[in-house]
């Protein structure tokens, strides 16, 4: 399997660039004025001088910059994260505790999208400047253009305050103690507005993708000999289209995957969802270095596992780039 | 000038507001003939997570709004401001004010069954209150030590006179306890209880998902008979002041406390009959907004431009138009809710008018140049609250006016204190200074030279006068209580003259609660109180 030596090969470059990225993101931090302290202090509404010394002791941050970043690759490479200052608890179990969440709301937005992208996309290309295609075109545009979190309140609105169907935010309800299927089916319905908001933004992209690359395809001449051997137009676009017309849809969720453990600070926080945006945010606020490290050492990580899985789609996809290295 | 103006706001508030103020007002009388319910869930929303919940060891409204159903202090406020025993029976100070020993209450116990004791009280008071607890380290900076000749009564000794009615004042925020068994060995602030706070207060804690909610519940042994009525109380994380208000409406959450909604929010739900909206409850934590200058700067280093700067400024007009109800004309560092220590409208005062302020200009030598400007400011506003960004455009336009080009520099919190309090990067600085019911605990530091550079929301401005040194500092050791009101009033007249911070709106934080609750908003820091009280209607 040559497309294995190939991600292979890749894998080990990404390794410089993940470092290149922390020290980088380091240094950034240590511009951005004020210190973990000064947000703490901003947080307690006060404090005085001899609580900030001692603070910033207690941290570790009367070391040197030079001193702290050495500290911190130096834990680094014994894959030890770190101590998160805002929640006193090791960074890796602070990640640990946002990583399903995050990957429950991500995989679900991103494969209604990825789906329903197909579907409406296919529809469209078919009925192209046709009335489907314009209406389907004018939504995606107008799901694109609405932003998020007004997107995610107006749900909120109709869903949970008016017609009361659906819950208005958090995970799970903390009201009552659900166990199994129960609890998979409550969390569930707690996904259900935010899975929305979130995968209708995607849906609008995957669906021009997914028309552009179907119309192209639709033009090749593989195409036209398949529809003179006699074959009627569904067996055309399942059989010979939309396998070619994926590749550039399989590409767009290999680069979205790095979004993805980002998450979203917008969704997450209309809905009050504990997840890794806002994890990454607060960190940023707080000035908890190491969180935000471990944040990007665990979100760069995930990116090279995605893109590897990506390479070995494409070559199922295409046999070519297997075949050509 | 300015007190019939003053009268004519507070009527029309009062009038506008009256159907709110009639169910709080006294919410015993209105409820008298319903009889106490117990049981209900009371759902509070939670906008900011602090770094951890135990308020021996940090002094925050985000930390008093769940610890403080779950730990008690020696004292609280009573319905009339006035101090009330806790923890602590009774109290009495030597004549020197150098001896303080409070009586503590008899038999009661830790959530973890063991005996709270004077020891407790020692421990706290010497390794929390002292060496960690923002404001206490200050508070307590010359408490020698505290002795417990038996387990009731604890003796806090003082290097120099400490007046009984500060540290009376100072104690509801100040005078937590927490249990020495579980402190004694190890770093207090990295003890796990910090996040799983163990008190002797009316609720237990349960659970904490960090994120997302954190849950107490009622403590079946508590002191006070029949109390508490509520079975549970669950306050949930969101940061998103819309969705908490969406939660609110449907009826995830009971209480949104201290302003957490938006203001356009507040003002609609304060119209819908399901909830009330109201200032009452929250007098202990009045604020005032500011502005600040920094006299590094040779043209705010003179008294005319500052007065010039406060005279620009339409004050009543921005209220009105930007804060409503809220909100009121301030008159100085120690506002009119502190019924101890506010001096009156007497003390200078800058009225809006445009032309004084153009003359002082020109009188102080900066006459308009080309294109009518005189010289242009660097203003820095504080990132909380949307009343301090709403006042920073406000003062960018009304400089403009006089010829002062104002351009805004915005951070983020620690950005924010970062650059005012230590690097003075600043020409004008806007926020709030937060009254703590004494204006020993966090207001003279505002004006006391001397300061530590860095620390924050103190006088940083680069500004001395060794009068108003005097004032504070002879104010802080006086032992009689009409003495000490009387210097705090020279200080408000003296640092009202001076100008080196203006603070020209007084701000009370605004609960939202279901119209369902009884027995809430009865204290002036009901947020931060224990809730022992606290029932819902059917």
């Amino acid at each position: 399997m040559r497309i294995l030596t190939l991600a292979g090969r890749r894998l080990a470059a990404s390794i410089p660039t993940l470092f290149l990225i922390l020290i980088g993101v380091f240094l950034l931090l240590q511009f951005a004025p004020g210190d973990t302290v000064d947000a703490m202090m901003a947080q307690m509404g006060g404090g005085d001088a001899a609580t900030a010394r001692e603070l910033r002791k207690f941290y570790g941050l009367d070391l040197s910059i030079p001193m702290q970043l050495a500290n911190y690759l130096w834990r680094l490479v014994r894959l030890d994260l770190g101590f998160s200052s805002i929640y006193g608890k090791p960074v890796a179990t602070v990640i640990m505790e946002r990583l399903p969440p995050t990957i429950l709301l991500m995989t679900a937005s991103l494969s209604f999208a990825f789906f329903f992208g197909l579907v409406f996309g296919v529809i469209a290309a078919r009925a192209v400047n046709k009335w489907p295609d314009t209406l389907i075109s004018t939504l995606g545009l107008i799901f694109y253009a609405t932003p998020s979190f007004w997107f995610g309140l107006m749900a909120i609105v109709v869903f949970s305050i008016y017609l009361q169907w659906l819950p208005a935010g958090g995970l799970e309800d903390i009201g009552q103690v659900q166990t199994g299927v129960w609890r998979m089916i409550d969390i569930a319905r707690h996904l259900i507005l935010p899975t929305l908001t979130l995968g209708l933004i995607f849906l609008a992209i995957y669906l021009r993708i997914m028309r552009a690359s179907m119309l192209e395809v639709l033009n090749l001449d593989y195409v036209r000999t398949a529809r003179a051997k006699g074959l009627d137009e569904t067996r055309v676009v399942t059989g010979h289209v939309l396998r070619n017309a994926l590749l550039p849809m399989v590409t767009l969720i290999g680069l979205q995957a790095g979004t993805m453990l980002g998450g979203s600070v917008v969704v997450e926080s209309v809905f009050s969802l504990p997840g890794l945006g806002r994890l990454a945010y607060e960190s940023v606020i707080q000035r908890d270095l190491n969180t935000l490290l471990g944040i990007v050492f665990v979100s760069a990580l995930l990116v090279i596992t995605v893109n590897f899985v990506v390479d070995l789609l494409y070559a199922r996809l295409d046999p070519r780039i297997s075949a050509e290295g | 000038m300015d007190l019939t103006r003053l009268e004519i706001n507070r009527r029309t508030a009062l009038l506008t507001s009256a159907a709110i103020a009639a169910n709080v007002i006294n919410p015993m009388r209105a409820f008298a003939q319903e009889t106490p319910r117990k049981g209900g869930v009371f759902n509070v929303h939670y906008g900011a997570e602090q770094r951890q919940l135990n308020p021996s060891i940090q002094a925050s409204t985000g930390v008093y709004i769940i610890s403080g159903k779950i730990q008690e202090s020696l004292v609280d406020l009573d319905a009339d401001g006035k101090p009330v025993g806790v923890l602590a029976e009774s109290w009495e100070s030597s004549p020197d004010g150098k001896t303080i020993t409070f009586k503590l209450r008899k038999g009661l116990t830790w959530h973890d069954g063991k005996p709270f004791t004077s020891a407790d009280v020692e421990f706290t008071a010497m390794n929390m209150w002292k060496k960690v607890l923002n404001y206490g380290s200050t508070l307590q900076l010359f408490l020698t030590a505290v002795d417990t000749p038996d387990p009731q009564t604890a003796v806090f000794r003082y290097e120099r006179p400490m007046p009984l009615s500060l540290l009376l004042r100072a104690l509801p925020d100040l005078g937590y306890i927490s249990a020495k068994h579980i402190y004694e060995n190890g770093d207090v602030r990295q003890n796990p209880a910090n996040l799983a706070p163990v008190g002797t207060g009316p609720f237990k804690f349960v659970k904490y998902e960090r994120g997302q909610y954190i849950i107490a519940d009622r403590n079946p042994d508590y002191w006070r008979p029949n109390a508490p009525y509520l079975d549970r109380i669950v306050w949930k994380v969101i940061t998103d002041r819309s969705a908490a208000a969406a939660q609110l409406e449907a009826g995830e959450l009971q209480y949104c406390p201290f302003s957490s909604l938006t203001i356009s929010d507040m003002a609609r739900l304060s119209k819908d009959k399901r909830f009330i909206v109201t200032t009452k409850g929250n007098e202990g934590n009045a604020r005032t907004n500011t502005i600040e200058f920094n006299f590094r700067r040779k043209e705010l280093s003179d008294v005319r431009v500052r007065r010039a700067i406060a005279h620009a400024i339409n004050v009543p007009f921005f209220i009105d138009n930007f804060l409503g109800d809220f909100a009121k004309l301030g008159t100085g560092p120690i506002p009119s809710t502190s019924t101890d220590f506010y001096p009156g409208a007497g003390t200078p005062q800058y009225p809006y008018d445009k032309a004084k302020a153009a003359a002082l200009l020109d009188e102080a030598g900066y006459k308009a140049g080309p294109g009518g400007t005189r010289f242009s400011l660097r203003l820095l506003p504080a990132p909380w609250g949307e009343d301090i960004s709403l006042w920073s455009t406000f003062i960018q336009q009304s400089l403009s006016d006089v010829g002062i080009t104002v351009e805004i520099v915005r951070n983020d919190g620690g950005g924010f204190l970062k650059q005012v309090y230590d690097d003075h990067a600043f020409d004008l600085a806007t926020g709030w200074h937060q009254y703590r019911n004494d204006p020993a605990v966090s207001t003279t530091v505002w004006y006391r030279s001397g300061q530590p550079k860095g620390a924050p929301w103190t006088n940083q401005w680069g500004w001395e006068d060794k009068q108003v040194d005097t004032t504070i500092d002879n104010a802080l050791t006086e032992l009689d209580p009409a003495k000490r009101k009387a210097l705090y009033a020279e200080f408000v007249k003296e640092v009202n003259t001076e100008l080196p911070v203006w603070m020209p709106i007084e701000q009370i934080f605004v609960t939202v609660i279901t119209a369902k609750a009884r027995n809430h908003s009865n204290t002036p820091r009901w947020g931060s109180s224990s809730w022992h009280d606290l029932w819902l209607s059917a």
